[in-house]
């Protein structure tokens, strides 16, 4: 397999994701949000004092970016390949003489890059303005970033990312549009969402050990499912039983 | 170029394509003749290393089909046109054809070349940066055929190219096709239009599941019913009917002034004939050759196989 081919076949997928305005919007606008509503939430929270500020959980609101980049990239890994099944543009495109590891992965890096990216946007807004607001309350040093922090966003982040995707790609198989697609590999969510939930109830802190082991959990997953997707995506699967 | 042996597809327990053997030699017009259902596709998907054979053999060029380093050679070699256009809609046609000639590894000089070559060949030059989406269904498929070609590919394969076009579009896709036989492609064509595997296959093969006869169109005409003489005469008598039945003539028909007789090669037989009505003191008015025709062979053979 040639390194760069999967590069060409992303740029190409990018700039085709770049032109459909509600991919674009929901990418980039969804980490803008919940960074703009979570800094209100920290800045009206900072009246009650600091530590009741960072008590609110300010790991947590970190770890409501990881469940982003969950959601994100399948909307896009989706639309990538129903689209062109929906187009009819997969039967000269496996004409070529690419691999389908190639395509595959072509179009993993497409899914991957803008939802992280922005996730990754999207989570430093939200550090710098709780560092703001933290430090004009009277912590005296920047909370933000930290460990924990790091953890989450540069490790299980493109983690649950990737396992978005390979979701996304054995869902895309089995329906013929974008929704279904999307909304099988939404299943995925659950898990992370659960996470969540029992980090606010206190079952779950979200701690540099707790954060690794579940970052292990998750690369198991990523492992099982790229061979999975990897069996799904094949020429004569997709022309003769992809739906 | 093309050469299968007992090229057979199986899904479960249907045959698509059952013990297929043919061959299509370089820089050939090939068309492939047959109902829906018929095995057309799945045929040019197997050629095109698309899916797998069941069994049986199929070469491209040198290379056989049913392994994966064979596959991406003999990819490299083809070009195909899907019976569906499958282009990028939101993307140019420029850039439609530049990412395929991406994807056949062209350097940045050659897509530059073939694209703008391709693009004002068909027409299309002035529209280059209009979104493929905004084409008619006749530009959709001039572009779907630019993009098989951007490679430079010895064979075609062209599936249905003029199905769904208006007769305009068909027109000029069929122009486009004779272009390129011009230059000596070699194409391989799926079709059920009867008139465009006429005027555009140098071969054909009817194919119903198995393949029911190959040959040129002329060949496939003759098949079936051969070719016959008509004779129109001021008169006929006696002496003329005895002295076409002394030169054997076959299956010889009396409709009032009128004569047909089966010939073979009438470009040789007709001269006896005549000759030997009027020394038998027969008047000779019109003489006229008449075959069957592609669709009668065509029909006849299907429905043999149905």
């Amino acid at each position: 397999m040639t390194t760069w081919m999967p590069w060409k076949i992303a740029r190409k997928e990018l700039k085709v994701i770049s032109r459909k305005r509600s991919i674009i919007f929901y990418t980039v606008g969804l980490p803008l949000l919940i960074a703009a509503v979570f800094s209100i939430v920290v800045k009206n929270q900072i009246a009650h004092g600091i530590s009741a500020t960072i008590s609110l959980g300010s790991e947590s609101i970190i770890y409501l970016f990881v469940i982003l980049a969950t959601v994100l990239p399948s909307t896009i890994a989706a639309y990538s390949i129903v689209g062109e099944k929906i187009e009819k543009t997969l039967e000269p495109l496996l004409a070529t003489p690419t691999t389908d590891g190639e395509i595959l992965l072509g179009k993993s890096i497409a899914a991957f890059i803008p939802p992280i990216l922005s996730t990754w946007i999207g989570a430093s807004i939200f550090m710098a303005a709780t560092d703001y607001i933290l430090y004009n309350g009277g912590l005296g040093y920047y909370y933000f970033p930290n460990w924990n922090a790091g953890v989450m966003l540069f490790l299980l982040a493109p983690l649950a990312a990737i396992l978005s995707i390979e979701v996304a790609v054995i869902a895309s198989s089995r329906v013929s549009d974008v929704r279904g697609a999307n909304q099988i590999a939404g299943l995925m969510f659950i898990p992370f969402v659960a996470v969540f939930f029992a980090g606010v109830e206190g079952i779950f802190t979200f701690s540099i050990g707790n954060l690794l082991i579940f970052s292990g959990i998750v690369t198991i997953a990523d492992v099982v499912l790229f061979f999975l997707s990897k069996s799904t995506f094949k020429r004569e699967e997709i022309l003769t039983k992809w739906k | 170029m093309i050469e299968t042996e007992n090229l057979t597809r199986k899904f479960g327990d249907l045959t698509a394509v059952d013990n297929l053997t043919l061959r299509v030699d370089k820089g050939e017009v090939f068309g492939f003749l047959g109902p829906n259902g018929a095995g057309k596709t799945t045929t040019v998907r197997m050629l095109c290393c698309l899916i797998s054979k069941t069994s049986g053999m199929a070469k491209i060029g040198d290379y056989e089909i049913g392994s994966q380093e064979n596959a991406l050679k003999i990819r490299k070699m083809i070009g195909l046109v899907p019976d569906n256009v499958g282009l990028y809609e939101s993307l140019t046609a420029y850039e439609n054809l530049d990412y395929y000639g991406t994807l056949y590894r062209r350097t940045d000089a050659q897509r530059k070349e073939s694209n703008e070559y391709f693009l004002k060949l068909l027409g299309l030059w002035e529209k280059k940066d209009s979104l493929a989406g905004s084409f008619s269904k006749g530009m959709k498929q001039k572009l779907a055929i630019a993009r098989a070609l951007v490679h430079d590919p010895e064979i075609l394969f062209m599936d249905e190219p003029t199905a769904n076009l208006d007769p305009e579009s068909a027109k000029t896709v069929r122009e486009f096709i004779l272009e390129l036989k011009n230059q000596k492609k070699t194409i391989f064509l799926n079709t059920h239009n009867l008139d465009e595997a006429q005027r555009i296959c140098d071969r054909i093969g009817i194919l119903n599941t198995r393949l029911m006869a190959v040959g040129t169109p002329e060949e496939l005409e003759r098949s079936i019913h051969g070719r016959k003489t008509v004779i129109r005469l001021r008169q006929v008598n006696e002496p003329i009917l005895n002295s076409l039945k002394r030169l054997q003539v076959k299956n010889m028909v009396r409709e009032g002034n009128k004569l047909t007789v089966d010939v073979v090669n009438p470009e040789e037989e007709n001269p006896d004939i005549v000759s030997a009505i009027v020394a038998a003191g027969g008047g000779v008015e019109t003489v006229t050759v008449t075959s069957s025709s592609l669709e009668d062979a065509y029909l006849k053979l299907v429905r043999e196989s149905a």
